[in-house]
């Protein structure tokens, strides 16, 4: 299994799910006017918030829209890349369909999770930048070389880290099968992470750092652009979403192994 | 005295909605736990006022509302948009239609014949609700409390026939969801549920004032935290209900028109 196999695979794949949305013209300028109402809106409650005062929980006006756009950035990553393709390996497995993608001589895991894009979603990545720039312009200075660097790598470790919940979230479907609306409870609390994670304490705080990481996701990154995350968090944040990675691919290959198509 | 058909299978209707809400209770209950969200605003409202009040909102305040918030959006969600729009496209929508009774009463009483099973997550939310606020500063007033029932039917009735005008819009176009998803999101802002209303600015207070998503859970959740006096309530209440006249005639006019073209593929 040669890497450049797998990067026309996926080249392929994608070209695929953009042409079948093109065929649903209205469709697609729809979903991309949708998405920035639904990103603007999701603007609201932070900026009635601040209307009130300068900082909460010790965050800015500035600084906690680096959080909110780092939250807009990755749920269109989620949207837009990750749920489409594992909401419809739910919908295989329920109908036995699954075996088509088994017998094709490719790794079943990729297949599933290149199957389908929502590249309107893309519009997601254009109102992040928009909201730090306006946040970076409120809080009046740049961002750090290094900063960015961080905030890199740490948008590397949080998307891997939603794609393996997600992996997780799937492989319970060989188990229970139907979880379709497990989606829905996903995204409203990923819902959470659009607030800095400093501002829920007790239970909650400690579930949304160490059990669904959110905090991670959104949080450091933005405390990394604004240079104030320790370059051991960092390393830790790495260290732990490649081997969530790994864990999720090992249940993957032990629930695959349980599948017994629909029909047989 | 005979009841008409349609009233005798009521019941039975009744208990086929409940039975299947039963059947299918771990989806239902991820269903309910997806609408947590009241919960996650109530952390973020009361770290904002840990330092100082916001408006006549201190961190009390906001835990007895978002609190009632939860409770409201549990008693009265409606999700029959989804459903017609997945009936239409598949056609199973004949099944309904060669039934003696108009399918939006069919689709009302499924609605409310899962609301048995939504109390059980929405009592002990009261419970905690009541041990939240102190049975002291409920209000004393029974008009107050009957406007609140009526609020809670209301803002239910609102709910379930604009869900029902968009998942009529299925009929002219393939995804009314999309249409949906729009009115969610202005729900999300306009309706009190991540943000009481009375802290937005002056003027978007007057638009929202206009506007159907106040009275889907911000009226009820007021009036269950004492923000209004009787004359304001009424007031309130009236423009609830010219929405509730509104929406049901706009919903039958676009069922309606749209039954028309509707067409069971592959029967």
């Amino acid at each position: 299994m040669s890497l450049p196999r797998y990067w026309r695979l996926l080249r392929a794949q994608v070209r695929a799910s953009t042409l079948t949305l093109l065929q649903y013209r209205f469709d697609f300028l729809a979903d991309g006017f949708l998405e920035i109402l639904w990103a603007s809106t999701s603007l609201v409650p932070l900026f009635v918030v601040f209307r009130t005062r300068e900082s909460v929980a010790g965050w800015s006006f500035g600084e906690a829209l680096l959080v909110t756009g780092w939250f807009i950035l990755l749920q269109g990553i989620l949207e837009g890349a990750i749920n489409p393709s594992l909401t419809s390996v739910v919908e295989h497995i329920r109908m036995g369909t699954l075996d088509f993608v088994l017998l094709k001589p490719a790794d079943a895991q990729f297949l599933v999770s290149t199957a389908k894009f929502q590249p309107w979603r893309a519009t997601n990545i254009l109102t992040a930048g928009v909201v730090f720039v306006y946040a970076f312009h409120l809080i009046g200075r740049s961002p750090s070389l290094a900063g960015l660097i961080a905030a890199v790598f740490l948008l590397f470790s949080s998307t891997l880290l939603l794609y393996s919940m997600w992996i997780l979230t799937v492989s319970a479907a060989f188990y229970v099968v139907k979880i379709d609306n497990l989606s829905f409870l996903f995204s409203s609390i990923f819902d959470a992470a659009r607030w800095p994670s400093t501002i829920f304490r007790g239970g909650l705080s400690f579930v949304f750092t160490f059990v669904i990481p959110l905090a991670l996701m959104t949080t450091y990154p933005a405390l990394a652009l604004l240079g104030r995350l320790h370059g051991s968090t960092l390393l830790l944040a790495l260290t732990g979403s490649i081997l969530f990675a790994l864990l999720a691919r090992v249940v993957w290959l032990a629930s695959i192994g349980k599948y017994t198509s629909a029909s047989s | 005295m005979r009841l008409p058909p349609s009233a005798r299978a009521l019941p039975a209707l009744f208990k086929v909605g409940f039975s299947e809400a039963v059947a299918y209770r771990a989806e239902f209950l991820v269903w309910m736990f997806s609408t947590t969200m009241p919960l996650i605003m109530l952390a973020l409202w009361s770290a904002v006022a840990r330092d100082a009040p916001v408006g006549r909102f201190g961190q009390k305040e906001f835990v007895a509302y978002f609190l009632a918030t939860f409770i409201v959006r549990q008693l009265t969600g409606s999700w029959v948009a989804w459903e017609m729009n997945y009936e239409i496209r598949h056609g199973t929508l004949a099944r309904r239609l060669l039934r003696p009774i108009h399918p939006m009463l069919m689709y009302a009483v499924q609605n409310l014949a899962a609301q048995p099973l939504r109390l059980v997550v929405a009592l002990p939310m009261a419970v905690l609700w009541l041990a939240s606020v102190g049975t002291g500063q409920l209000s004393r007033d029974p008009v107050l409390w009957m406007a609140w029932a009526a609020a809670m039917l209301g803002s239910w009735l609102v709910t379930f026939f604009s869900s029902f005008a968009i998942g009529s819009l299925s009929f002219f176009m393939e995804s009314s969801v999309k249409i949906m998803d729009v009115w969610l999101t202005l729900f999300f802002v306009f309706s009190g549920y991540l943000i009481p209303v009375e802290l937005f600015p002056p003027a978007v207070r007057t638009l929202g004032d206009w506007l159907p998503f106040r009275y889907q859970i911000g009226l009820p959740v007021e009036l269950m935290t004492s923000a209004h006096d009787r004359h304001a309530a009424l007031a309130l209440l009236a423009r609830q209900w010219a929405w509730v006249a509104l929406l049901l005639l706009g919903a039958l006019w676009l069922w309606r028109r749209g039954l028309r073209r509707f067409a069971a593929y592959g029967g």
